[in-house]
């Protein structure tokens, strides 16, 4: 779908990423909230100006949070953020655009994860469709690539799809330091939120490999964060980096999709291996029926990464 | 159809042997004397079992009534023979113990592993921090049987889980 009329709900690094970004698309943006207030122009609105007042007091304009979600627009762009279990309010934004027949692509994980039927069944009953690449691996083409090859012809994914918890393992591999040491310095970089207990915890990831196992299920089985088995890297000592390291190997917060289901764990990797990217980075190892094993990796996370994903995602919207 | 008594095999026999000179010859000559065809053999000097014996795995092709004699020669030697057997041990298993390894006693979780994993120990790595506080982490690589690799790790991680050790696993699969 080529110059779209988007509607943004949500005003963190994605959100005001697509908003910026927009234009440069082709599309326009109609509409912008945050959690407390909208800015609404069927024309479109000013962009900068709207991200100007947003970095100076915090709103982005005058109109009520909810107003958005009436506004006119041909695509909504979910981008709060991510909750569990009812996936609340993520999911009635999305529920409501489908009303409209609307299209939705979500940068939101908790209504992809947690409540996947509930999506396909309303998306079934409109003339909306919903995307969600920005859901997992930021700006990587994960989704799309699942597509191309068809659901049936990818047995497993596999891979790293956390950069705060692959950002910590690597620095403490390769500086000899121990967690709370690296998490600090994480945090000081903003690599790590304040409370980083989704990210090095394994929940972030758990949910992006529950996406990728609803995805590669292709609606034969519904899988939510409750189906993954998580384990977090916290309890990782210095000491088994070093062990590892002898041995020609790492750790790496892995997480595995396969029709058995969804695990999340620290696991041994070869150390020169695709699979041991270093820093921030994300990879995503396919496994296909005919043509063996694709790696994909890239930047899995970020305001302009994932705003890349989204906007990708309304271009390949049909209308 | 094949004529599986005559088929020569090679058969892996784990030994454990006292650290005294002379001892390997010892143990090898029943098996040449009964005429099994000496394959390999992997001498673990460095790694003691609990009991201070070393433990050697020979390998030897010969047909299968051959093989059961080399074995009951090798006992009435009074060799120690842990294991006899067709199945070799030919799969890598390494993995991560992490956890209080010495307070829950590494060697009786190394010796379970080894007798309910059905898998031997080739190396094994300690780092133990100074304090009691933190946590220990163990590099073990195990040898197990073809295709039963699985299998050792799901004994494996209940062991661990029994002593609230955190195993990490080796992906499986072949990875380049």
């Amino acid at each position: 779908m080529s110059g779209a009329r988007l509607a943004v709900l949500g005003a963190g690094a994605v959100g005001r990423s697509v908003v910026e970004l927009a234009a440069e698309y082709g599309h326009t943006v109609t509409a912008v909230a945050d959690s407390s207030s909208a800015a609404i122009d069927p024309d479109g609105i000013d962009t900068a100006a709207v991200l100007d007042r947003k970095a100076d007091s915090g709103v982005v304009g005058d109109a009520d949070a909810d107003a958005a979600l009436d506004a006119e627009y041909d695509v909504l762009v979910e981008a709060t953020p991510t909750t569990l279990d009812d996936a609340e309010p993520g999911f009635s934004h999305v529920a409501h655009a489908l009303d409209r027949d609307r299209h939705a692509v979500l940068a939101n994980k908790g209504p992809v994860a947690e409540r996947y039927g509930d999506l396909r069944e309303l998306e079934a009953d409109s003339d909306g469709q919903i995307r969600f690449e920005a859901t997992v691996g930021g700006a990587i083409p994960i989704c799309s690539t699942i597509a191309d090859f068809g659901a049936g012809h990818i047995t497993a994914a596999r891979g790293v799809l956390n950069g705060t918890a692959n950002f910590i393992l690597s620095r403490m591999a390769a500086e000899g330091l121990d967690y709370e040491h690296v998490l600090a310095e994480a945090q000081d970089l903003g690599v790590a939120e304040a409370d980083p207990t989704f990210d090095v915890e394994g929940i972030d990831a758990a949910l992006k490999f529950v996406i990728l196992s609803n995805v590669l299920a292709a609606g034969d089985q519904e899988f939510t964060l409750d189906d993954a088995t998580v384990d977090g890297i916290t309890d990782i000592p210095g000491s088994a980096l070093d062990l590892a390291a002898e041995d020609g190997r790492t750790i790496r917060l892995i997480g595995e999709a396969t029709p058995d289901g969804v695990t999340v764990a620290p696991r041994l990797v070869p150390d020169d291996g695709p699979l041991s990217v270093t820093g921030t980075l994300n990879i995503v190892q396919l496994e296909t029926t005919h043509a063996g094993r694709l790696n994909i990796s890239g930047r899995g996370a970020g305001g302009p990464e994932t705003a890349t994903a989204v906007l990708s995602d309304v271009s390949r919207l049909t209308e | 159809m094949s004529d599986t008594a005559s088929e020569v095999q090679t058969h892996t026999i784990r030994l454990e042997l006292v650290d005294e000179p002379g001892e390997l010859l010892r143990a090898l000559e029943p098996i040449s004397e009964a005429g099994g065809n000496l394959m390999s053999i992997h001498h673990e000097r460095g790694n003691v079992t609990p009991r201070g014996h070393i433990p050697v795995e020979v390998d030897v092709s010969c047909v299968p009534d051959r093989f059961e004699r080399i074995v009951d020669s090798l006992r009435e030697a009074g060799v120690n023979v842990i294991q006899a057997g067709a199945e070799r041990y030919d799969e890598e298993l390494v993995v991560l113990l992490v956890g209080h390894l010495v307070e829950t006693d590494l060697s009786d979780t190394l010796q379970q592993v080894e007798s309910c994993a059905n898998a031997s120990l080739t190396d094994l790595s300690l780092s133990a921090p100074r304090g009691n506080d933190e946590s220990s982490s163990a590099r073990v690589r195990l040898k197990t049987k073809s295709g039963t690799t699985e299998e050792a790790l799901a004994t494996l991680r209940d062991i661990a889980a029994e002593k609230d050790l955190h195993v990490i696993e080796p992906l499986t699969g072949d990875q380049p």
